[in-house]
């Protein structure tokens, strides 16, 4: 039987997607195994259960001097940024990729502007966000806005213009006007695809994001991260970027559902 | 007075001539088959009638009207694809007919049940009845097409055009798609036009077949003519004109 013929079954398709999962672990408990045998006092790559011991003390241990448990004031600090920063986005690039996709006279004088905006390294604009925002949350989430904005508007524009023509000729013929044709037309159809693009998205905003709280902050998980990297605290930076990737999961997994969820016409053609 | 005059219509795409000295006039309740071969101008002609496209010479007036500058209610059209919402309900397709008029496209209250009443109505007409609340992806093509015409229905426009409507149907539902066509006809004594590519299609359903062809031809810059109607025939009483009247050629 030819390879691109054979179907995994039910059983060992899970069994072969938990298999690089686990395939990652046992290689760093060897290595890890290996370095600590060698040197007791290794912080590199600390024991697996060193990082259980650490990440449970993390989430539940409050901190000596505040009071507060830090893990979870860095999550709300840095979920409160990346979601003002994400939502924003999504608004502006709404509004725009719509006017963009439907407009002519909008389209002619804003999509090559957009086209050159989205090519400027926005990571490069930091230390300008800083000086004109200050140090504050607002640098923050507007960088996030201006990394993430461009891109998403190009897109969504485009997709404006995807839809077939014969559908917008087709509602001016039964009467529709052109704010009509937005909402009712173009904004329904378009709203799948602005989940996809902000699933997308994330994972730019939470470089910038964490790029942000890096050089400038004093709570965060990324601040988190390069503080307790000049003690080498490994087990704590691994914990930190674990918990990073499973809240991405989730926001990500949750974004999957919501749209199958509130766009049933997608698959009924499945 | 016809209802719908086409005076002298030329259409051209830089120095590409398309069509060239369209001259037609239609009677209330004609049904008008536009045939020819592939990049004839068909499509184009339907496009100006729709006024999707504005001519570059000439005019278009549906009763005596001035000449449209975008598509409008008047013109009712179903395209080989893609006519139907796919975001919305059938019956959500039906009312769309209705509820587009309005400022924002939402009906309410006595309008909204007054709208979905119409759309029960016109889907036993169509026969879909039975699939009112699912989503176009999920109907077949002629189910499809015959949302499609229903839904130009609802918002009564005074002539209907057809792209091609039944192009992309298997030989059998084109067949179930005539009648169904010629049925709602009889009820509603439409103006329609229709493209097709199929011969037999356009003298079995039309009052009038238009043949659009390129009169004259350059060999050194084939573009540089466009195609016009060189047939006019009459395709009542089973397509054999000549036992009523004499048949009405325009070639010029």
């Amino acid at each position: 039987m030819r390879l691109i013929n054979r179907i995994p079954s039910r059983r060992s398709g899970i069994l072969l997607a938990a298999l690089p999962f686990i395939a990652v672990m046992i290689a760093y408990a060897i290595s890890s195994d290996i370095r600590l045998t060698a040197n007791p006092n290794d912080k590199l790559l600390p024991a697996p259960a060193t990082i259980l011991d650490t990440a449970i003390r993390l989430f539940t241990e409050a901190d000596r001097r505040s009071g507060d448990i830090l893990l979870w004031q860095d999550t709300w600090a840095s979920l409160q940024r990346l979601l003002l920063g994400v939502g924003i986005s999504a608004a502006i690039s709404l509004g725009v990729g719509m006017a963009i996709g439907l407009l002519p006279v909008i389209r002619s004088g804003f999509s090559s502007f957009v086209a050159v905006v989205s090519m400027v390294p926005p990571l490069a604009l930091l230390p300008i966000l800083f000086i004109v925002f200050g140090l504050g949350e607002l640098s923050k989430v507007v960088l996030i806005i201006i990394g993430i904005t461009p891109f998403m508007i190009r897109d969504l524009s485009q997709r404006v213009l995807d839809i077939p023509t014969e559908q917008l000729i087709k509602a001016q013929t039964i009467g529709a006007s052109s704010l009509v044709i937005a909402l009712r037309v173009t904004l329904p159809q378009i709203l799948p695809r602005l989940i996809a693009n902000v699933r997308l998205s994330l994972g730019s905003a939470w470089l910038f994001l964490i790029a942000a709280e890096a050089v400038a902050s004093d709570v965060g998980l990324g601040y988190r991260i390069f503080l307790v990297r000049r003690y080498l605290a490994m087990d704590i930076i691994l914990t930190y970027v674990i918990w990073i990737t499973l809240l991405a999961f989730l926001i990500d997994w949750a974004l999957k559902t919501l749209s199958r969820r509130a766009f049933p016409w997608l698959e009924a053609g499945l | 007075m016809s209802f719908v005059s086409v005076r002298n219509i030329w259409q051209a795409y830089g120095d590409r001539s398309i069509i060239e000295r369209v001259n037609v006039e239609v009677d209330q309740g004609e049904f008008i088959s536009i045939v020819g071969a592939s990049g004839c101008g068909k499509s184009t002609f339907l496009r100006l009638l729709l006024a999707q496209e504005r001519p570059t010479r000439g005019e278009i007036s549906i009763d005596g009207g001035p000449p449209a500058v975008e598509p409008n209610v008047e013109r009712g059209v179903v395209f080989q694809r893609y006519s139907v919402f796919p975001h919305l309900t059938v019956r959500d397709n039906l009312m769309a007919g209705t509820a587009f008029k309005t400022r924002f496209g939402y009906l309410r209250g006595a309008a909204r049940r007054q709208a979905m009443q119409d759309a029960d109505e016109m889907l036993v007409r169509i026969g879909l009845n039975h699939v009112a609340d699912q989503y176009p992806a999920s109907l077949s093509g002629g189910m499809q097409q015959r949302l499609a015409i229903g839904q130009a229905m609802t918002a009564k426009p005074r002539v209907l055009l057809l792209d091609e409507p039944f192009g992309a149907l298997d030989p059998g539902t084109r067949l179930q798609m005539h009648a169904f066509l010629m049925e709602l006809r009889a009820l509603t004594n439409m103006t329609v036009f229709m493209v097709t590519h199929d011969l037999e299609e356009g003298f079995k359903l039309g009052d009038r077949v238009l043949v659009f062809d390129k009169p004259r031809w350059d060999p050194h810059d084939p573009g540089l003519f466009g195609a016009t109607i060189t047939y006019d025939f009459d395709a009542r009483n089973g397509g054999i004109p000549h036992q009523i009247q004499t048949e009405d050629t325009h070639v010029s």
